[in-house]
């Protein structure tokens, strides 16, 4: 039984999504997380102990994305294997059975259309267990504000790309702050440093997805 | 008029210019606002840029068409216009620089991901020809795809140009130095993969922009020059890290800073030289003064 937790734990580290996925070129023709995860329930297996194997699998790929040992690509792959187990899950969470850590408010400040860098912070704090709320791109300060009153005790992410809306990200922080004072909020995105985010009063910053999982972590801890 | 090949030969260095986007802010374009469609709505604004680059003493500017693609212009309601943005930029351009200077295309990555299988890549490719095309027809002397970090899109997009307009291409990477020391893009591309693919997919001049100030930048180049001696390289340097200062968004680094560190940025092998992000005609004419020297 434990083997199958630890290979949908794998498939979900290396972005291995079914049989039929070329991808990782090592593991082509195996299961993937698709087929394991249906196997695993089949066995009996509780959702919550194949959620937690995917978590471990999803922590170790944005722990190897922060040290700069496998790029954007395999993190994708990765969140890609991580939905296919979550497909499975999902009538275990609509049942209550399986909770999420907690929730996350993301999107990328007004003005701002990338979404790259927001997704995959997305895909990997969903992947560490957290409930994500993607506000979309070019989000005005209003609709996040509207997000915190909707759930009660998120974490809000704000990202950006462009030099040019770092101001409003600034701005952003400071009305989200103004309204709900205890609300976190962690920034990130290209142009930022820990310097900038500082100033803009966010209370945490990341330069990677993982950081952003570190920072919820930290925070639900705290309480 | 030369080819932009031919005028590099005998190891002639060329300036480019340097930031469009930093100075459309400053003429009153908003955050949120489509830059390409000051092409049309200002277009005294964007032709002012480009001759205040020539008037610099750049031998080479670009398009305002950066964020052109029908893919980008779609966030705006504005992909059927295509066409049109891109022509009047390159026009703008070429007014603005005679037949003395060249003119080169800008194509930015469309910040589709291939390989999530979103958009294929027939789509894609058809796009940038339609970017490429009318580029091509407002009078551009060769196409530059920039700002690429993944190989499939970049070497698609280096495809379509050349197929649909026959123009040279040149094709520039962004790199960031990772914790090990190396330089990557977020793809995970090296230097060294860089030149390999896009020289096979067609591109003539080969290069980086963006991400790095001019000092990464000489080393960016050397790892260039490790693998490929001959085959011209292109610079587009940040004006450094941009900082956050009473809430404004400021690169720190000045003409001088950038000039003092050109001699050593020619010497490990770039050809032709300009900025990105930041960067002023008070750069490019700092640059031009220690290259012409």
């Amino acid at each position: 039984m434990s083997e199958l937790i630890e290979r949908i734990g794998i498939c979900v580290e290396r972005g291995k999504v079914n049989k039929n996925s070329p991808f990782p070129n090592d593991m082509k023709g195996l299961d993937g997380s698709d087929e394991l995860t249906r196997q695993a329930l089949d066995a009996g297996i509780r959702p919550d102990e194949i959620l937690q194997a995917c978590n471990t699998g999803m922590q170790r790929i944005g722990e190897r994305f922060s040290k700069n040992e496998v790029f954007v690509p395999e993190l994708l792959m990765a969140a890609k294997a991580m939905h296919a187990v979550m497909a499975h899950l999902k009538p275990f969470f609509k049942s209550g059975s399986v909770k999420a850590k907690g929730k996350f408010v993301l999107g990328t400040v007004a003005g701002d259309l990338h979404d790259i860098g927001k997704n995959l912070v997305a895909m990997v704090v969903e992947g560490n267990g957290w409930e994500v709320i993607d506000l979309g791109v070019d989000v005005k300060s209003v609709k996040f504000l509207d997000a915190i009153k909707a759930h009660p005790g998120c974490t809000v992410g704000l990202s950006a790309l462009l030099t040019t809306t770092m101001t409003n990200m600034s701005k952003t922080v400071q009305e989200i702050k103004a309204s709900y004072p205890s609300t976190n909020v962690i920034v990130g995105g290209a142009p930022l440093t820990m310097d900038s985010a500082i100033k803009m009063g966010a209370d945490g910053y990341s330069s990677d997805p993982q950081g952003a999982v570190a920072f919820l972590s930290k925070m639900s801890t705290i309480g | 008029m030369k080819s932009l090949l031919e005028a590099l030969k005998n190891g002639k260095v060329l300036v480019s210019d340097g930031a469009w986007g930093t100075l459309l802010h400053k003429r009153g374009l908003q955050i949120g606002e489509c830059p390409e469609l000051w092409n049309i709505t200002h277009r005294s604004d964007v032709s002012a840029i480009a001759k205040s680059y020539i008037d610099a003493g750049a031998d080479v500017i670009l398009t305002n068409s950066f964020g052109g693609s029908p893919e980008k212009l779609r966030h705006y309601g504005l992909q059927d216009r295509c066409t049109e943005l891109n022509e009047a930029a390159a026009d703008i351009s070429r007014s603005a620089a005679g037949h003395d200077y060249f003119v080169l295309g800008s194509m930015g990555p469309t910040g589709v991901i291939l390989m999530m299988e979103e958009v294929s890549e027939e789509a894609l490719y058809s796009e940038f020809c339609i970017q490429a095309e009318a580029l091509k027809r407002g009078g551009v002397d060769a196409i530059c795809i920039e700002t690429m970090s993944a190989i499939d899109e970049a070497c698609l997009a280096i495809r379509a140009a050349r197929e649909s307009t026959g123009l040279e291409v040149v094709c520039t990477f962004t790199f960031e130095k990772t914790v090990s020391g190396e330089y990557r893009t977020m793809m995970g591309v090296s230097p060294a993969e860089m030149v390999q693919a896009v020289k096979e997919a067609g591109a003539s001049v080969i290069g980086s922009n963006c991400g790095n100030g001019l000092e990464q930048m000489i080393d960016v180049v050397r790892e260039i020059r490790k693998i490929d001696r001959t085959t011209p390289v292109l610079i587009h340097a940040n004006a450094g890290k941009p900082v956050l200062r009473d809430g404004k968004t400021c690169f720190l680094e000045t003409p001088e800073l950038m000039a003092s560190k050109v001699k050593d940025l020619i010497k490990s092998g770039a050809n032709i030289i300009g900025g990105c992000c930041g960067t002023t005609p008070e750069h490019i004419r700092a640059l031009a003064k220690v290259v012409k020297r």
